[in-house]
């Protein structure tokens, strides 16, 4: 069975590979000329508020910034939301092996192979962090000594706002996260030609050890990556919502690929329950998402301090339809189409509805990053969808070639038998 | 669920020989016996409590507010405290209910009815205080939006507290709702077992007349589903709406947006001690070790370990982002509740709820039941001391410094408090006697798939029916003794005396076996001459005693398992003591 699913996975690998490479390939070509269109654009706007009143070179300079800002944000939000979805996926795969939970052992396999894009995707956001301190670009305002110069409060933050902390942070997360993944994955293999069950304990243990190690991790990881864009906007909350976006995704995303995989025949012990299971997820997380999303809202809108409310204030008149059109995305959709437990089993409704979750994410991520960046100076067009494509490439080359790399079914997990008779 | 495989490696969650009679008969016991002495010493000291803060609540009501440590600064301390406290207790019921149903964890089974029991009783409590802060409570019907003629009398609906109001009454009747389902088939099940009438009346009242048809489980399993998808968003608005009514305002170290989330693990942390605490205790007392197992309380003090740990982490968070934002009000807010005068709360909260479940990640700590039930305690403590250092290190010391003061609650404050704590017991004590306190209709449902006897018999590759002609299962599995069979009846009658023991006419009183509902005038002298004389040999019966019996009297086969003789003796032996 490995040997054939190896052989017939390289199969299909290789055809959307060659297709999004080329895809890829476009999108990196725009990544070039994204950058000359925004500085044609800047000049555009530039002259025009020349004209139009005596406005200050400083503007001007400011926006030509954010418009130089665009590729590169749409570089980051892009890289960044394929990365979450594999850590996503990571985290509901420790909580499965943690929880010993009976039903999901049958899509451990493809758990593995989605968390397998953590490393390249991992070196990629690091790249661009390391490129960022190097000013590169201007996406972490706080990393620029001469605005640190002239701003008390960001004096005040480097302590902890710096960019060798911050490198030094990034780096000992990333390999927390990659080192389980690689651990677990290494027992998980060799629970299958085992004759008893020391490598499930031993995961067992690891996965409880990372998920500690995941709990701060992941909150810091989401002040230092996303939340510092707005140097001096806070939130407790921050860390826990983003962790909501990212398991909301990770969910969807290995419904997605299982229901593809099973489609093709890969899979035939997963049966419609285990799908069902996994749209019960995709529904319940998405109403977390919800519930953190407005109580972070609501606190601040209800609360008005100037230095929090800003915060949403950028995000309502000038990112009005992202902002809105997200909340529609991942809340008001999978709550009306999620809602009914029969469709819960409809293999296409679940893709359809993965389909709008995750544009629903990328927006939310796109939320999180651009007014900081690009200000009112956002658009979704060829940067962003480039970058979309080649990342959605590299993710589906990769983590297709991880699935034909072992069996995609487990034979020797405890708990095997129980979900191989799941049924809701 | 549907299910009965089950992965050999899981441990059994009902434990000994166990078959279906066995879990009616073992979880009726405490309803249709008489209290001991003990629970009545209990039910004393609750209700010698519960009038002390009925005292301290009417003096506060004929009084005023002024007779609680509240000052002008301080405005809000033990009463909002105690709600908290106990809304938060009122948490683990419906999440074990409602959200382990929804992930179908068998082991809430066993604690789903007394995990709800407390979610009711806490959720009393809670709402006495802000009725008794009103100061004339017999007003408190104008919280609800009711179209009136009083003038400008209309609620607050920007105010989170009436949004409070809305949340709590729903979660009350939703949980109340929600148990009294469960309860329908356990309640019908002690109605058919009742011998006198006016028990049997009763509890043909509250089971709302359950026949046990097929009909009537499809319904209640239907009714049961749509329940726990209500319950599990109140489970997340109850204390989410709680916290916003300290995150909405601007007061340093209240606003926080972390909040929300961050209370409801707190609320479940709490609960689960709460239920960690009563269960502890009432396994001993009303003999449910084998129902209530290690292995239940292992799993909720992980439960207590992981909440405790997100709690610590939202602390924690808290703490750096005062630092982060350059907000010196904020920084100043958190310095005061670490280093400030009351250093001593906040250390207690950190090592309460913070330090003390992390030993739970040793499982000779988490299977312990002695450190399980202290650390219960603790935690239970550890959170009330976190909503006071909330509460009232965040308003002592005010932008003023020449208002800043300091609380020192009085004996009104105090009894009050006792008073909620004697209630909540009382109704506790009282459950505990009349209600069924295992869901045992679900307990049986998993039995076949998690009971000891079954996985043992399917372990040894055996049916896992094994029905003889009396309608007794004659399969002993856990008790492996060859030599039963015996066949002479005098060897028979000298097996049962050495597995009874021995009755000594000359130091001991004969009992009146004939209080044995099932025990005649006929029968007790066929028993006394067999040399069975008292309750304690009749409480030592198990199965195989039960059969050589039978053998030797021939007279109503299987009528001593039916009516449990073991059972009702061990009853009549506690109340002798």
């Amino acid at each position: 069975m490995a040997v054939g699913v190896l052989g017939i996975g390289i199969g299909f690998v290789s055809a959307p590979g060659t297709v999004e490479e080329a895809k890829a390939m476009v999108a990196a070509h725009d990544d070039g000329h994204g950058d000359s269109h925004g500085e044609e654009a800047s000049h555009a706007i530039a002259s025009d508020h020349g004209e139009a009143t005596d406005h200050s070179a400083a503007h001007d300079e400011h926006l030509l910034h954010q418009l130089q800002n665009r590729p590169w944000s749409a570089l980051y939000v892009a890289a960044f939301f394929f990365f979450m979805i594999a850590l996503g996926v990571l985290a509901f795969y420790g909580i499965q092996r943690a929880s010993q939970a009976g039903w999901s052992p049958m899509l451990f396999r493809v758990m593995e192979g989605i968390t397998a894009y953590l490393v390249p995707g991992g070196i990629i956001v690091f790249v661009i962090l390391v490129l960022s301190v190097l000013h590169f670009n201007h996406m972490f305002t706080w990393m620029d000594a001469d605005v640190v110069a002239h701003d008390k409060l960001l004096q005040n933050k480097a302590g902890y706002l710096n960019p060798t902390f911050f490198l030094i942070r990034a780096a000992i997360f990333l390999g927390g996260w990659i080192g389980y993944r690689e651990i677990s994955r290494k027992l998980s293999i060799a629970q299958d030609n085992a004759d008893d069950n020391s490598n499930f304990k031993k995961n067992f243990r690891f996965s409880a050890a990372f998920l500690v190690f995941y709990l701060i991790s992941e909150s810091i990881m989401s002040w230092d990556w996303i939340m510092s864009v707005d140097p001096h906007w806070f939130s407790t909350l921050f860390g826990w919502y983003v962790f909501a976006s990212m398991i909301v995704s990770g969910i969807t995303v290995i419904a997605m690929v299982t229901i593809y995989l099973k489609s093709k025949g890969y899979l035939p012990d997963v049966n419609d329950s285990h799908i069902h299971d996994l749209a019960k997820f995709m529904f319940g997380f998405s109403i977390f998402w919800t519930y953190l999303w407005f109580g972070q809202f609501m606190l601040i809108w209800y609360a008005n301090i100037p230095e929090e409310v800003t915060y949403f204030v950028t995000r309502i008149e000038d990112y009005n339809l992202p902002f809105f059109g997200m909340v529609v995305m991942n809340f008001v959709f999978p709550l009306l189409l999620l809602m009914n437990s029969d469709f819960k089993r409809v293999n296409w409704f679940v893709i359809m509805t993965g389909i709008v979750l995750l544009a629903g994410h990328y927006l939310d991520i796109f939320n999180m990053i651009m007014p900081a960046t690009v200000g009112d100076q956002w658009y979704i067009g060829i940067p962003e969808l480039g970058a979309i494509l080649f990342f959605a490439g590299a993710f589906i080359f990769w983590v297709f070639r991880a699935l034909t790399h072992a069996p995609l079914q487990p034979t020797r997990n405890p708990f095997i038998e129980e979900s191989r008779h799941f049924h809701y | 669920m549907a299910s009965h495989y089950e992965a050999p490696i899981r441990k059994p969650l009902v434990l000994g020989d166990k078959g279906y009679h066995d879990v009616s008969v073992d979880i009726a016991a405490p309803v249709e016996g008489r209290a001991n002495t003990q629970w009545w010493i209990v039910f004393s000291i609750a209700l010698a409590a519960l009038l002390w803060g009925v005292g301290a609540i009417i003096y506060t009501i004929s009084t005023g507010i002024g007779t609680w440590g509240l000052n002008k600064t301080v405005n809000w301390a033990w009463d909002i405290t105690n709600f908290v406290w106990w809304v938060g207790i009122g948490h683990a019921g419906t999440l074990i209910s409602a959200v382990l149903l929804l992930f179908r964890q068998k082991w809430r089974m066993a604690i789903n009815r007394s995990a709800e029991a407390m979610t009711i009783f806490s959720v009393i409590q809670a709402g006495l205080f802000p009725i008794i802060h009103m100061g004339r409570p017999w007003l408190a019907y104008w919280v609800v939006p009711i179209p009136n003629q009083f003038g400008s009398l209309w609620v607050n609906f920007n105010s989170p507290l009436l949004w409070d109001v809305f949340a709590i009454s729903t979660y009350l009747s939703v949980s109340l709702v929600f148990w009294w389902t469960g309860l329908l088939p356990d309640f019908g099940m002690i109605r058919d077992r009742a011998v006198k009438p006016f028990q049997k009346k009763i509890y043909g009242l509250v089971s709302f007349g359950w026949t046990g048809r097929a009909k009537d489980w499809q319904r209640f399993e239907e009714v049961s589903l749509v329940l726990a998808g209500l319950a599990t968003p109140l489970v997340l608005s109850v204390h989410t709406i709680v916290s916003f009514d300290f995150a909405t305002s601007v007061i340093p170290g209240w606003h926080t947006t972390i909040f929300p989330p961050y209370f409801v693990a707190g609320a479940i942390f709490s609960g689960f001690a709460m239920v960690q605490t009563l269960l502890i205790i009432m396994r001993k007392v009303s003999h449910l070790e084998d129902y209530i197992t290690v292995q239940h309380i292992e799993l909720m003090n992980i439960v207590i370990m992981i909440t405790g740990s997100i709690v610590g982490c939202a602390y924690i968070t808290e703490l750096f982002i005062a630092w982060y934002s350059g907000v010196e009000y904020e920084q100043y807010a958190f310095l005061n509740r670490a280093t400030g005068p009351y250093w001593w709360a906040y250390l207690l909260m950190m090592s309460c709820n913070v330090v003390s479940p992390q030993i739970m990640w040793f499982k000779k700590i988490r299977t312990s039941i002695v450190i399980s039930f202290i650390i219960s305690i603790v935690v239970n403590v550890g959170m009330w001391f976190e909503r006071f250092v909330i509460i009232v290190t965040s308003l002592h010391r005010d932008y003023l410094p020449s208002s800043w003061t300091m609380f020192s609650p009085t004996f009104v404050d105090i009894g009050i408090f006792i008073g909620t704590i004697g209630f909540f017991f009382v109704l506790f004590l009282l459950y505990s006697r009349t209600f069924p306190v295992i869901a045992q209709a679900e307990v049986k449902s998993i039995l076949k798939s998690s009971g000891a006897r079954y996985k043992a018999l399917r372990d040894a590759g055996k049916p896992l029916y094994t029905i003889s002609k009396n309608g007794i299962v004659r399969e002993t599995i856990i008790n492996n003794n060859p030599e039963a069979e015996v066949s002479s009846e005098s060897n028979q009658g000298e097996s049962l005396l050495s597995a009874l023991g021995s009755f000594d006419s000359g130091t001991q009183d004969p009992d009146d076996l004939k209080k044995v509902k099932g025990i005649g005038p006929l029968m007790e002298k066929t028993l006394n001459k067999l040399g069975i004389f008292s309750f304690l040999q009749v409480s030592k019966m198990t199965q195989k005693e039960y059969d050589l019996l039978d053998s030797l009297t021939g007279a109503f086969p299987g009528r001593a398992q039916r009516d449990d003789w073991a059972g009702q003796a061990r009853m009549f032996l506690n109340n002798d003591k």
